[in-house]
C-alpha cells in the first residue's frame, strides 16, 4: 500500500481545489436558473386569464379518478396490440429486406413484389390504410373476415413493416463485403452467408432506429380506435362525452407517455451500448 | 502433379487490366510467393482462384477439374480452398471459437462437440487455447489473423491462399504469424501467398513469382529471383524494396 501512496505536489493541490470551487459554483448556476425557468412558467400559466376555467375542464381530480378505470382498460387493448403489432410489424420488415437481397433472375418478381411494396406502404397514410382494411374489408361480405381489431392491426402491420423492411435493409447493406468474402470463402452458401454472418450483424447495428420505430408504433396503436375497438383514446372520448369535460384525456396522455417510458429508455441503453460498441469498447 | 494450374488469366476492371495473359502452376504441397509492387495484380489473382473475382479469359484447374467453367459450383470449389485476407476478416459478432466453427458445422455438417473439439486442438498447436470463448475485437492483431488462419485451416483445404496476411500487422506481431505459415509448410500445405516480406519470401517459399502489370515477369526459386533477377524490372523493383530497408 505505502507503493501507491502519492503526495500530491502544491501545484496538484491548488488545481484541485480550483476545480472542487469550479464544480460547487456550477451547480449553483444549474438550480438558480431551472429555478428561476420554472417559476417563470407557473406565473405565465397561473396567471393566464383563462386558467381557472382551462383548470377546471382539463385538470379536474374527482374526474380524473372517475375516468382512470375505463382509461386503463382501454389502455390494456393498446399495449396487448402493440405486443402483436410490434412483432408482426419486425418480422414482416425482416421479411421483405431479406427478399429484395435476393440475387439471380428467378427472384425477379419476389424482388419488384417487396420492393413497390415498401414504396407504397411508406407514401400512403396510416389512416388510410386503417380505413380500406377495417371499414373496406368487412364490405366485402367474404365468409371468415376477421373481427375489425385485427383488421386494424393488420394495417398498422402493413404500414409499419414498409418503414422496419428499410431499416433493416440498411443494416444489411451496413456489413462490409469483407465479411461476405470471408464466409463465401469459408464455402458458406449464400443463404447461409445471409443467417449467419450478414443478417446478427445487421440487426445488432439497426436495434436503435428499430426500436425507435416500435416507440412511434405504441402511438399510433390508439388510431385504430377510429374503427371502433375502445382503446384509452376512445375510453377518454367517451368519458368526456359523459362529463362536458376533457380531463380523461389528459389522463390518457399521461399513461400513454408513462408507458412509452420503459420502452425509450431500452432504446436509449441499446443505442448507448452500439456506440460503445463501435468504439472499440 | 499439379494442384492449381492457371492459364492467361485476364481480369479488368473499368477498362484497366490487372491480370494480362498470366500463367501459374503450383504443384502439391508447393509453397508459392507472389511478389510485386501494389497493384500488379497479386490479390487479384488470389480473388480470382477462389472464385470471389469473375475472370474475363483464361482457365483455372484445380486438381486437373476446370473450376473457371460457369457451370461449377462455386461453393463446392472454395471448401476445398482456404483464405486468410489483410484485414483479417473475423465475424465481430462470433467467439473465436465460433468463428472458427462456423464452416465445418454449417459447411460440412460436422457435430458440434466435434467441431469445437477440432477447433480447440488447432488453437491449442498455435498457443491460442485460452482464447477460445473472446471476442475477436479483444486480440491483437496478430492473434486475430492467427485465428483466421487456424479458421481457414478448420475445413482441411487443400490449397491455402494468403493475401499480403502481415501487412497490417504492428511489425512485432508479424513474427508469430510468420512462424505459424512455417509450420503449415512443414506439414507438406500447398499455399500461395501475396507478400511484402522478401526476407519471408525467401526463407519459406518453393519458388517466387514477380508480378508486374498482370503477368508473371520472372519466377524460379527465391534464390534466383531475388538473388540474381535476369528481369530488368525484377531488379528495379528489388532495388526500390532494399532502399527502403524490407530486404
Amino acid at each position: 500500500m505505502t507503493l501507491l501512496e502519492h503526495t500530491p505536489s502544491p501545484a496538484q493541490l491548488r488545481r484541485s481545489a480550483y476545480r472542487r470551487r469550479q464544480t460547487v459554483y456550477s451547480v449553483l448556476v444549474a438550480a438558480s436558473s431551472t429555478a428561476a425557468l420554472g417559476t417563470l412558467l407557473v406565473v405565465a400559466v397561473t396567471g393566464a386569464p383563462g386558467w381557472d376555467r382551462v383548470r377546471r375542464s382539463f385538470l379536474d381530480p374527482e374526474i380524473a379518478v372517475d375516468a382512470l378505470p375505463a382509461v386503463l382498460s382501454g389502455l390494456w387493448l393498446n399495449v396487448r396490440l402493440l405486443v402483436c403489432c410490434a412483432a408482426g410489424a419486425l418480422l414482416l420488415g425482416l421479411v421483405i429486406a431479406v427478399l429484395r437481397t435476393l440475387r439471380g433472375p428467378i427472384f425477379f418478381p419476389v424482388r419488384a413484389l417487396a420492393a413497390s411494396y415498401t414504396y407504397t406502404f411508406r407514401g400512403l397514410p396510416l389512416i388510410i390504410v386503417l380505413y380500406l382494411l377495417t371499414l373496406g374489408v368487412p364490405g366485402l361480405r367474404l365468409q371468415g373476415t376477421p373481427p375489425v381489431l385485427v383488421l386494424g392491426g393488420l394495417a398498422l402491420v402493413l404500414t409499419y413493416g414498409g418503414y422496419l423492411a428499410e431499416v433493416f435493409r440498411a443494416g444489411i447493406e451496413s456489413v462490409h463485403p469483407s465479411q461476405l468474402a470471408a464466409a463465401r470463402s469459408l464455402g458458406l452458401t449464400y443463404r447461409q452467408t445471409m443467417r449467419h454472418v450478414v443478417l446478427p450483424q445487421a440487426v445488432r447495428r439497426v436495434a436503435p432506429p428499430l426500436l425507435n420505430d416500435v416507440v412511434a408504433l405504441q402511438k399510433d396503436v390508439g388510431l385504430v380506435s377510429l374503427a371502433g375497438p375502445i382503446d384509452a383514446v376512445r375510453a377518454a372520448q367517451i368519458a368526456t362525452a359523459q362529463s362536458f369535460n376533457y380531463t380523461p384525456y389528459v389522463v390518457a396522455g399521461v399513461l400513454f407517455v408513462l408507458l412509452a417510458i420503459p420502452l425509450i429508455a431500452v432504446t436509449d441503453w441499446v443505442t448507448l451500448r452500439a456506440a460503445r460498441r463501435q468504439s472499440g469498447g | 502433379m499439379a494442384l492449381l494450374r492457371c492459364r492467361g488469366l485476364r481480369k479488368e476492371f473499368a477498362g484497366n487490366i490487372v491480370l494480362d495473359r498470366l500463367d501459374l502452376t503450383v504443384a502439391e504441397h508447393q509453397v508459392v510467393a507472389l511478389i510485386g509492387a501494389s497493384g500488379s495484380g497479386k490479390s487479384t489473382l488470389l480473388r480470382c482462384v477462389n472464385l470471389l473475382e469473375e475472370l474475363d479469359d483464361g482457365t483455372i484447374e484445380l486438381d486437373g477439374e476446370d473450376i473457371s467453367d460457369p457451370r461449377v459450383d462455386p461453393d463446392r470449389v472454395r471448401r476445398r480452398i482456404g483464405m486468410v485476407f489483410q484485414a483479417y476478416n473475423l465475424f465481430p459478432h462470433l467467439s473465436v471459437l465460433e468463428n472458427i466453427t462456423l464452416a465445418p458445422r454449417r459447411v460440412h455438417r460436422r457435430a458440434r462437440a466435434e467441431a469445437e473439439a477440432q477447433a480447440r486442438e488447432l488453437l491449442d498447436r498455435v498457443g491460442l487455447g485460452a482464447k477460445a470463448d473472446a471476442y475477436p475485437d479483444r486480440l491483437s492483431g496478430g492473434q486475430q489473423q492467427r485465428v483466421a488462419i487456424v479458421r481457414a485451416l478448420a475445413n482441411s483445404p487443400r490449397l491455402m491462399l494468403l493475401d499480403e496476411v502481415t501487412s497490417a500487422l504492428d511489425p512485432e506481431l508479424v513474427g508469430e504469424v510468420l512462424a505459424m505459415i512455417r509450420d503449415l509448410k512443414a506439414d507438406g500445405m500447398t499455399m500461395v501467398l501475396a507478400t511484402h516480406e522478401m526476407g519471408f519470401a525467401r526463407d519459406v517459399a518453393d519458388e517466387v513469382c514477380f508480378l508486374d502489370a498482370g503477368r508473371v515477369v520472372e519466377s524460379g526459386p527465391p534464390e534466383q529471383v531475388l538473388g540474381e533477377p535476369t528481369q530488368p524490372r525484377t531488379r528495379q523493383f528489388l532495388r526500390r524494396i532494399i532502399e527502403a530497408g524490407r530486404l
